[in-house]
């Protein structure tokens, strides 16, 4: 089971900033482990983001995004109680979603 | 058509010494303006990261084990005494190391950790030392690291030196530091008692002064962005260790501890603020 | 703080199951570019996206470190006064894989994003912005790396 997001929701006027950290080791495939070997390729190919369940944002990542992946992104025309779901996929067929909701 | 006659062949020599000349003075004048710049470039840099600290991720995971009951006896570490009373986390990290009496030493955060996992999960303590870092147990310690030392994020160092123990460990500390050795005839002071210094990129606190002791003491454990993982104090210590050709020492010595007390005596005062973000 | 792990989880299946239909739309309808994230180099990848070579323009906006002290996490970002902005091509010129990231932006976002990229060495940062209309343009800035990020 993969580790949770951190979902951080800043609202002002009716923009919203989301910030997500997301954990994920996101082996790019370039990298060579202590025995010398690649580590094979691991990493987020797919995120996208609902806002009340509708598609507002998303995306196709590569190996060139870093570990531990940090992505903020701003959502317009918000208001309290808008529920936000941010969801990846990698490409071993993980899947994670977190939830926050607009304050 | 040109002939190299003699006015010629002066204007040549003297216009490649001005060339020289010019392209040494301005790849001075580069590096002066590199120097100021950098820093604030750096100083970009680290904020950026700042703001949502991967380290976050792993405070989540230590204090999902420190409630997890886990090892032999298929206990949870909410009973650990840290220092301030059975299961209090919160503050106990500025108040480390210190001496506890039921082990009779005096422990910095990860040794009494150890102590915990060995006496009410069961866990092997010779097996956690002969461990690399960030491999089996070790990896789960500076998890649990980066979570009790959040759970004192902001609050200020007050290491005690009440006890003899305290004192001596205090005085070892810094006898250490100072300590000379190894191949290149290096102690932790050859790098770590000026201002302003500087490896490459990675600025060296003044670890003798109370701001210097404070940042590094403060701000380890840390989220290591090369590594992508936690490292420790120990862990950070090690790595000195080997940097300073000494060799490698023994996980949780009185010797690291010793070092650790130094520093964090030293911080009194200084406000923490880990887990840290890293090179 | 214990919330109800089972009841969280549970419906965190439920949720997952549900998006997990829409992102099958998705793939459907924007299916993983896998020779996006092949190609090795910039003018091979807008071959691959189909795009025509982007007008360089100064109304994208990035916002990049200087100096990163580690090519591993770089935090860069990409906005723009283009009203009409489709999708952001995000590319680091000389990693082996340039392609980094595309995003797909819909009118209940702003243009402004922004992620953390592995950088392999001393590299542009290239932000491809390609409209509703189809036209695309960019915009690059240089990130010096003093340490690399795919191996270290």
């Amino acid at each position: 089971m993969s580790d949770p997001m951190r979902i951080r929701l800043q609202s002002a006027g009716g923009l919203t900033t989301v910030k997500v950290l997301m954990s994920h080791e996101m082996e790019s495939g370039q990298r060579k482990d202590e025995d010398g070997k690649i580590v094979p390729i691991w990493n987020i190919q797919d995120v996208f983001a609902t806002l009340n369940g509708r598609v507002v944002m998303s995306s196709e990542w590569g190996g060139g995004v870093s570990k531990n992946p940090f992505l903020q992104f701003v959502l317009k025309g918000t208001k309290p109680g808008d529920k936000l779901s941010i969801t990846w996929r990698d490409n071993k067929g993980d899947t994670r979603t977190d939830e926050a909701v607009v304050s | 058509m040109f002939s190299f006659n003699t006015p010629f062949k002066f204007v040549l020599k003297h216009l490649g010494a001005a060339l020289l000349y010019a392209y040494a003075w301005s790849a001075f004048a580069q590096a002066q303006q590199l120097g100021v710049s950098t820093d604030a470039a750096l100083a970009q840099y680290r904020s950026m990261l700042q703001d949502a600290n991967p380290a976050d991720l792993y405070v989540a995971k230590g204090q999902a084990l420190w409630t997890k009951a886990r090892g032999p006896k298929a206990q949870s570490l909410e009973s650990c005494d840290l220092g301030l009373g059975p299961g209090v986390v919160k503050g106990a990290w500025v108040q480390m190391p210190r001496y506890f009496n039921d082990t009779r030493r005096v422990q910095d955060l990860e040794s009494r950790l150890v102590t915990c996992m060995e006496a009410i999960q069961g866990f092997n303590t010779q097996e956690i030392i002969a461990q690399d870092f960030s491999k089996g147990e070790r990896a789960n310690i500076a998890l649990l690291a980066a979570y009790v030392s959040s759970e004192s994020q902001g609050m200020t160092f007050k290491v005690p030196q009440e006890h003899a123990l305290e004192r001596e460990m205090y005085a070892s500390g810094q006898e250490l530091f100072y300590m000379r050795g190894g191949t290149h005839d290096f102690s932790c002071a050859s790098c770590h008692t000026q201002d302003g210094r500087r490896i490459r990129l990675q600025d060296l606190p003044n670890l003798s002064t109370s701001a210097g002791a404070g940042f590094a003491f403060g701000t380890w454990p840390a989220y290591r962005v090369s590594m992508g993982s936690i490292w420790t104090m120990q862990q950070r210590l090690a790595d000195c260790f080997r940097q300073q050709r000494f060799p490698k020492p023994k996980y949780v010595s009185p010797a690291t501890v010793a070092l650790s007390v130094f520093m964090g005596v030293n911080a009194s005062g200084q406000v923490a603020d880990a887990p840290g973000l890293k090179r | 703080m214990r919330t109800g792990r089972r009841e969280v989880l549970k419906k965190g299946a439920l949720v997952a199951g549900l998006l997990m239909q829409s992102l099958g739309y998705l793939r459907s309808a924007n299916a993983y570019q896998q020779n996006a994230f092949d190609a090795k180099s910039v003018l091979d990848l807008y071959k691959s996206l189909g795009l025509s070579v982007p007008v360089e323009s100064k109304q994208i906006t990035l916002t990049t470190p200087e100096i990163a002290e580690n090519g591993a996490v770089v935090q860069v970002a990409a906005n723009t006064t283009y009203n009409n902005i489709k999708r952001w091509i995000f590319m680091v010129e000389k990693n082996p894989v340039p392609l980094v990231a595309i995003f797909n932006l819909t009118e209940d976002v702003t243009p402004a994003v922004t992620l953390r990229c592995k950088f392999a060495q001393t590299s542009d940062f290239l932000a491809v912005a390609q409209l509703n209309d189809g036209k695309v343009f960019f915009a690059r800035k240089e990130v010096k790396v003093t340490l690399g990020g795919c191996g270290g």
